[in-house]
Parts: structure tokens; C-alpha cells; sequence
């Protein structure tokens, strides 16, 4: 049975490769980057740790992060404690003190894991508002783009106007001064962040879906009579996510730094919660003495921004349309 | 071309007129007033309060204290609420203390960012090429303060470089040219860690560039005719991958205002970002509006000026 291959020519279509399905043709082209993989297995294992985290220290509390002794306090990492002055309930499960103790006498570790969970879910639900904001915009731009409002500017040049205003405002001031005269909760952290983020997301949306318009697809499915509100979220933005799901995973690794910079400058969640840049901002004070209070969450914070920003670029790679075979 | 400069000015004041009016909304629908900002002072009567609120017009309503705002900084009278100081003056001092800061880190970025990019991208998959892509992911993932506190610990050390504020206390009597070495000085440590990030991100951006511009088919022709290395790359390819980059240089600008609060807050250097937390911490509000105002003109001055550039550079954008 003949058939054609890309180039023209005539071709025994027995003899020819099984067609690729975009998601086998995306696995291939991540699979070549070993250290993208290697990242997103450390992005899998910090997922789990964070769920974990949040399980094990609120829901179970296998590791209590807030039990305070104070005879304990400025010990080492896999350092023993005193069983006999500390009561039985408050010693550590594991025996020993995994990442040591603060100033307080409270686990590194178990504070760690219960940090895990809330700088993750700041990341996630602050890129999570961005985005969602970026494609409602970006996608209501794109497409009813020519549509004039009262005769003096179409709806794409006032949302990308409003985009430029935004971009104007030097963003972590402006996240700072919000952050700091709101009342602190991790709510309003996670808020703000996203509200000042989804720019990027926009402007990736609307170029996409300006070049989708023209397809055939599309030119069917307003033929076939579909609401318009349905092509652009059913049919036009998925195929236009490839540049945002980049810009998310590099948005949270930002997000993560960003919150860990306001708990620096004293704006971040409040005690007794612990997040990474709390636990960072307090070791801060004990560098000489207790070197580990923060070293551990330093390093910690740079090991997953680090895999963020490697998957980012991975499937900025993986997803490039000029890399594929067609 | 001037219709192109003119058209571009004439957007950016409409733009800077609605950004004002937005963070003037945004930071007064905040809660948190600066009459209220110490309630543990014995002393403070509701006359007081009464008096503070009446000076600083903030039982009016919102449009009046933006016309005042805007009157009196138009008029260079804007008075900040926590030491009654001009707040123009304010903001010129530490401005003058964050523009060597600045400019020194903005130097180290490109002077060192270009050669790592280039060079990177003319070996590409070799050692240089991913190290230096390793070390840049690096640098981009440290926090910022977690990085400045491990090497102040080394560097204090070692080079007893100073790494508080602008100058040595007692230099003030000292001759100029000390006084000047001291300046300098002080200014190594927190320019080189400002730059660190800088250098990961641009010089990623100048490989991606030059990457595109070396598989062009002039290049293969400057390679093919004989031509040295050094000629193909920085005469030919280099030129062609530098277009966007001059409209980066612009966008540069706005960095002087908004990048720095972590930096100056650890190195206690007394630049805008600084002015800024304090003013925060103090609920100062005409001293946080003008800065932000600040922040926002100059990022619209900064892409004017790519804009210019790039209409200088790309005749076809000058058409449109």
C-alpha cells in the first residue's frame, strides 16, 4: 500500500515508522536532557515530601515542629537527645535529631517539613491566580481583539494597555508595600504574588492565539456554529500553553525566592508557621553558633529553585515547535 | 523619526498619569495609617491625632489627596510625614548613594556576561559550554541573602573587604585620594554580588542569541572566504545578535530603583531601596508614592529609550 511521506515522494506505508503522538514526540525530546530528568524526579520526590510534611506534622503529627526544649536547644545535626531530662512525648520519633535544633529546642527537621508544604503551596497557588488571570486576559485580548469599545480603543489595545501599566510598576517594591501594609497572613502573600505576576502569561496567550486564529480548526468550529467563549477555552488555549507552561515552573521557582525575600525583610508568614525563608531569615541570626539553622534551609530553597528552572528550560527545549520532526 | 519619538513620549505620559493614580488607590485602600502608627505612646492625645490627620489630609477623599499629592510635588513642596524633610531631596541623596552601586554592577554584568555568552555559544556541548550553563542555573536559584552572608563570612576573612555601608567611620579627615579608594572599596563586595544574578541571566540570553546568528548562512560564507575566527565572530555574527540587546540596555533602568532593597538592607548601603522599607515601615505615604511613581518613570524612560535605540538600529520599526 503506498502512501507519501512529508517530502512527496512515494512511499510502502507497511515499511514505515509508527506515527508519533505529540505526547510520545514531547517524552522523547525531554528524555535527552539527563538533567532535566534528573530535576523532575527531584520535583516528584519534593511533592510527595511536602504532602508528606503536611500529613506528618498537622493531620497525624508524627513530627511535632512546635514542641519546644529548651534544654535541647543549638544541638547539631544527627545529634542524640537527652533522654533523661526531656519527657517522653516530646523526644524526637526518629531518635535522633535529623538537621538539629534551634534556639528554641525545636526539630529542624520536623519545622523543615512542615515549611515544605506551605513554600510549595505559596508557589503553586500564587503562579496558579497568575495564570489563570494571564489566559483569561490574554486569550479575551487574542481573540475579540478587533472588537471596539465606545469608538475609542479595541479591547486588545485595553488589556494590553492595562499589561504595560503594569509592567511599569517595579514589581517586588510593589509586592513589598502591599505585603507590608496588608495585614500578614499567607493568604494575602500568595495573592499578591500572583496579582503581579500574570503579565508574562498575557502576552505569551495573546501572541498564540492571534497566530491560532487564522487555522482551519478554527475557521471549522465557528462553522459548526460553537460559542465563541468555548473556542477560546476548549479549543485555541490548550494549544497555545506550551510558552506558559515554561513561564509556570520558572514562576514558581521566582515565587519561592520572592517569599523567602519578604520573610528576609521581615513581611513573610508569621510565627509560629514555618516556611523555608522563615526558618532562613531566623538561622540568619546564629551563623557563627549554630551554622546549620542556616545552611540547611539555604541549601534546601536552592535545590528546588535550582530543579524548577532546569525542568523549565527542559521543556522550553522539549516543547520548542522548531525542534520537532515536522 | 521625530514623529516616532514623539508618538512614544506622548504614550508614556498617558501611561505614567494612570500607573500614579493606580499604586495612589492601591496603597491608600490599604489599611494602616501613619497617625496611627504609635499607639503605644502615652502622650498622644486625639488632638494630635486629630492634628496629624488634618495636616496630611487624610480624612479627605481619595481624589483630593491625590490632587494634593500631585500639586505639591509638582510644586517641589511634598513633605514626607514621618521628619516633615522634603521628600525630593530625600529621594536625590539616596540616589546619588544608589547610582555608583548601580553603575558599577551594571559594568561587572556586561563586561563579563558577553565573553561567558560568546564563547559559551561558539563551542556549544562542550565543557565550557555546560559548566558555565550549570553554574548560571546556580546562580539564578540561591536566594539572594543566602548567598551575600556565605561570602561576606569567606571574604571578611581573607581580604578584610568592608562590607558596611559607604565609607569607613573616621575618613572624613582623611585626603581626597583615600577618601575616593575607601569609596571604592567599600563598593566591591555588594556590586559583585548585585552582578552575580545579572551575569547568570544575560549571559544565558547572549549564548541563546548568538546561537541563532551562528547558524546563519552569512556566517558560513565569513568561515568559507578564509576569514580569522575573531573577524567571523565580533564583526560579523556579533553585530547582527547585539539588536536586542540594545533594547535590554533600556529596560536596564528601572533596576536602579526596585532590584536592591535586599541587597542594601544587608550591606546597609542607604540607597532608594532602603528609603523605600523605611518609608514602608513608617506608613510614609508621599515618600512610598514618589518612589514607586520614581520606579515607574523610570522604567518608561528605560523603554523609551530601547525604543528609540531599536528604531535607530531596525529602520522597519520606524515605519510602523
Amino acid at each position: 500500500m503506498n502512501t507519501m511521506n512529508r517530502l512527496g515522494a512515494s512511499v510502502d506505508a507497511e515499511k514505515l515508522p509508527p506515527p508519533e503522538t505529540p505526547w510520545q514526540e514531547f517524552i522523547r525530546v525531554f528524555k535527552k536532557d539527563r538533567l532535566a530528568v534528573v530535576s523532575s524526579i527531584v520535583l516528584a520526590i519534593l511533592v510527595v515530601v511536602g504532602i508528606s510534611g503536611k500529613v506528618f506534622t498537622e493531620w497525624v503529627v508524627v513530627f511535632d515542629a512546635e514542641v519546644v526544649r529548651l534544654p535541647d536547644k543549638f544541638l547539631p545535626p544527627l545529634s542524640t537527645p537527652s533522654v533523661d531530662i526531656i519527657p517522653a512525648p516530646d523526644l524526637p520519633q526518629l531518635g535522633v535529631y535529623v538537621f538539629g535544633t534551634d534556639e528554641l529546642g525545636r526539630d529542624v527537621f520536623a519545622r523543615m517539613l512542615q515549611g515544605s508544604f506551605v513554600s510549595l503551596s505559596i508557589g503553586f497557588v500564587a503562579v496558579g491566580i497568575s495564570v489563570v488571570v494571564g489566559i483569561l486576559l490574554g486569550g479575551l485580548a487574542g481573540f475579540f481583539g478587533n472588537i471596539q469599545l465606545l469608538k475609542i480603543m479595541t479591547v486588545d489595545t485595553l488589556i494590553m494597555r492595562f499589561t504595560d501599566v503594569m509592567l511599569c510598576i517595579p514589581t517586588f517594591f510593589l509586592i513589598l508595600t502591599v505585603v507590608a501594609l496588608l495585614p500578614p497572613s499567607i493568604y494575602n502573600i500568595m495573592i499578591v504574588i500572583g496579582l503581579f505576576g500574570w503579565m508574562g502569561t498575557c502576552r505569551f496567550v495573546r501572541a498564540e492565539i492571534l497566530a491560532l486564529r487564522q487555522q482551519d480548526f478554527v475557521v471549522a468550529a465557528e462553522a459548526l456554529g460553537l460559542p465563541k467563549t468555548r473556542i477560546i477555552f476548549r479549543h485555541l488555549v490548550p494549544n497555545a500553553l506550551a510558552p506558559v507552561l515554561v513561564s509556570t515552573t520558572i514562576g514558581v521557582a521566582t515565587a519561592i525566592l520572592t517569599e523567602s525575600g519578604l520573610s528576609f525583610l521581615g513581611f513573610g508568614v508569621q510565627p509560629p508557621y514555618a516556611t523555608w525563608g522563615n526558618i532562613l531569615t531566623d538561622g540568619k541570626g546564629f551563623i557563627f553558633d549554630a551554622p546549620w539553622l542556616f545552611v540547611i534551609p539555604g541549601m534546601a530553597i536552592f535545590v528546588v529553585v535550582l530543579a524548577f528552572n532546569i525542568v523549565g528550560e527542559g521543556l522550553r527545549e522539549a516543547l520548542n515547535p522548531k525542534l520537532r520532526r515536522r | 523619526m521625530l514623529a516616532y519619538i514623539g508618538r512614544n513620549i506622548a504614550l508614556r505620559v498617558v501611561l505614567l498619569f494612570i500607573v500614579s493614580v493606580l499604586i495612589h488607590g492601591l496603597i491608600h485602600l490599604a489599611p494602616g495609617e501613619p497617625s496611627a502608627v504609635d499607639p503605644s505612646n502615652p502622650r498622644m492625645k486625639p488632638q494630635d491625632i486629630a492634628k496629624i490627620r488634618a495636616a496630611f489630609h487624610l480624612d479627605d477623599p481619595l481624589y483630593l489627596q491625590y490632587v494634593y499629592w500631585v500639586r505639591d510635588l509638582a510644586r517641589g513642596e511634598l513633605k514626607s510625614f514621618k521628619d516633615n524633610q522634603p521628600v525630593l531631596g530625600k529621594i536625590w541623596r539616596r540616589f546619588l548613594n544608589s547610582l555608583p552601586l548601580f553603575i558599577c554592577s551594571t559594568l561587572i554584568v556586561w563586561t563579563l556576561a558577553f565573553p561567558v555568552g560568546i564563547h559559551a555559544a561558539i563551542r556549544r556541548g562542550a565543557v565550557f559550554d555546560r559548566s558555565s550553563t550549570l553554574v548560571a542555573y546556580a546562580l539564578i536559584s540561591f536566594p539572594g541573602f543566602f548567598l551575600s552572608y556565605i561570602m561576606i563570612l569567606g571574604v571578611v576573612e581573607v581580604f578584610h573587604v568592608p562590607v558596611i555601608g559607604l565609607r569607613t567611620f573616621g575618613m572624613e579627615g582623611a585626603t581626597g585620594v583615600f577618601q575616593f579608594m575607601d569609596r571604592v572599596w567599600h563598593l566591591v563586595l555588594p556590586s559583585l554580588l548585585g552582578a552575580l544574578g545579572g551575569i547568570a541571566i544575560l549571559s544565558r540570553y547572549v549564548r541563546s542569541q548568538m546561537l541563532e546568528v551562528v547558524s546563519q548562512d552569512y556566517v558560513r560564507t565569513a568561515k568559507a572566504k578564509g576569514l580569522h575566527q575573531d573577524v567571523v565572530i565580533y564583526r560579523h555574527a556579533l553585530r547582527n545578535a547585539l539588536l536586542p540587546f540594545i533594547t535590554m540596555f533600556g529596560l536596564l533602568i528601572p533596576g536602579l530603583v526596585g532590584g536592591s532593597v535586599i541587597f542594601e538592607t544587608i550591606f546597609a548601603w542607604p540607597g532608594l531601596g532602603l528609603l523605600g522599607y523605611e518609608a514602608i515601615l513608617s506608613r510614609d505615604f508621599p515618600v512610598i508614592l514618589t518612589l514607586n511613581v520614581f520606579g515607574a518613570m523610570l522604567t518608561l524612560i528605560g523603554t523609551l529609550i530601547s525604543d528609540v535605540l531599536y528604531g535607530v538600529a531596525d529602520p522597519r520599526i520606524r515605519l510602523e
